[in-house]
């Protein structure tokens, strides 16, 4: 008997029970993880937490795992709850929508449809051969990477909800005014033509129809395993650089170079973050990091969403469906709109 | 019975027809294989996530990979 069907065979009840269990761990843990690092580093290892090998160390395994159980539990969440949405119904909702109300409602269902840049193409033939217009496609493609859980999950956890409303509330926007200004230059010749040409056939089959909550559960529990597979790598490099950059940077190294003095701070971070290829995962830490530095919350912030917006991998797939002159003009788009956000955080937030 | 794998070469495509020729044969059907590679023909089954499973003509499954269990019982009512 595999997992799946001994997991299927349970009752609901018991696996409330387990959801209920696992919840109570979770907290647990997130709550002794700083005592504990405090005392096995410090205490029995005998670190000074004054040192760079202290302190470096003590970031590495404490940021470590408080990194993972934050991205267990909101991935979990998150879902679970996007179990509810489809990105058939997505483009459902968005046909015979105009540009302008296509373009939000694009940006907010680009967040909580459950959506893999790895489909971005099948689903950008899917959305334009049924009609959503162009720029309420690209809305879509842009929000849905930029505001995504494994981010949240890693804002909210390590600079608090005020940050993280604001990254959300800015990638929302930038979906927004990007898709829709691109979608006002009439790029659509710029389109392979099969796009236009490709008919749908077959009926359209939603995944997310006759789930049970034991389904949406189970779909968590998948997810959470598949997600943390994929980003360890990442994870685990960007939490020691993360470390190195926390332990040995000399204080003032970065703030000299990219500091709030430096008027183009911003312009670099985003020309460096651009073909930068990572996640949210990887990028996280080393935010973190260089936050305790004194960089500027707006230059970082800029940093990872040109990271996790726009990547070198993500474009070549794209240039299956799109010519080369409507993705330059994509990356310009949405890295001025990413420009912009940077320096208005810089200019709003104090450092 | 024809059976169509779509996704354009990701890991979860071959996964998908790993699982789905390990319930073909647990079901001892005779069936044939294929990939759908195109994204022009993936589109246009209405497959707007991938990998997608198609038997024939029709899409049993797309967006996700499930387990062989779950594909022999997905095939099972379209035997014969």
């Amino acid at each position: 008997m595999s997992v799946a069907e001994r997991l299927r065979a349970r009752t609901p009840v018991r696996r409330w029970v387990g959801l209920g269990v696992a919840t109570v761990v979770w907290f647990a843990l997130y709550e002794v993880n700083l005592p504990i690092w405090d005392w096995a580093v410090y205490r029995v290892v005998g670190l000074d937490p004054a040192s760079q090998l202290g302190s470096g160390v003590h970031f590495f395994f404490y940021d470590s795992i408080k990194i993972i159980l934050l991205l267990v539990g909101i991935i979990f969440a998150v879902t679970v709850l996007r179990s509810f949405m489809s990105v058939e119904r997505t483009r459902a909702l968005l046909g015979g929508k105009r540009e302008g109300v296509g373009n939000v409602m694009a940006a907010g269902l680009g967040v909580v449809t459950p959506f893999c840049s790895c489909s971005a193409v099948p689903a950008f033939i899917g959305f334009v051969a049924a009609g959503v217009p162009l720029g309420v496609t690209l809305s879509f493609l842009i929000a849905s990477p930029l505001v995504n859980e494994v981010a949240i999950a890693l804002l909210f956890g390590m600079f608090g909800i005020g940050p993280t409303a604001l990254y959300i509330g800015a990638g929302l926007v930038i979906a927004v005014v990007a898709g829709f200004t691109l979608g006002r230059l009439k790029l659509e010749r710029w389109v392979e033509p099969f796009v236009f040409e490709t008919r749908l056939g077959g009926q359209v089959i939603d995944s997310t129809v006759g789930l049970t909550w034991d389904d949406r559960i189970q779909m968590g529990v998948e997810e959470v395993a598949t997600i943390l597979r994929k980003i360890w790598p990442y994870l685990l490099v960007g939490i020691g650089l993360g470390a190195v950059i926390h332990g040995w940077a000399p204080a003032d190294f970065f703030t000299r170079y990219a500091g709030a003095g430096n008027p183009f701070a911003v312009l670099i971070a985003v020309g460096i973050g651009i073909p930068l290829y990572s996640n949210a995962a990887g990028i996280m830490p080393l935010v973190q990091a260089l936050h305790d530095k004194g960089l500027p919350m707006g230059t970082l912030l800029a940093f990872m969403m040109a990271v996790v917006a726009l990547s070198l991998p993500e474009m070549i797939l794209l240039r299956r469906v799109l010519k080369p002159p409507l993705i330059a003009t994509f990356i310009a788009v949405t890295g001025l709109g990413i420009i912009a956000v940077g320096y208005l955080f810089n200019a709003i937030l104090p450092s | 019975m024809i059976i169509k794998i779509l996704g354009s070469g990701c890991a979860n495509c071959v996964a998908l027809e790993r699982v789905t020729r390990e319930a073909v044969s647990a079901l001892g059907v005779d069936a044939e294989f294929e990939k759908v590679t195109d994204y022009g023909a993936i589109a246009s089954y209405g497959v707007m996530r991938t990998p997608g499973l198609v038997v024939d003509e029709a899409v049993v499954l797309a967006g996700r990979v499930p387990t062989a269990n779950q594909v022999r019982e997905l095939l099972a009512p379209l035997v014969g």
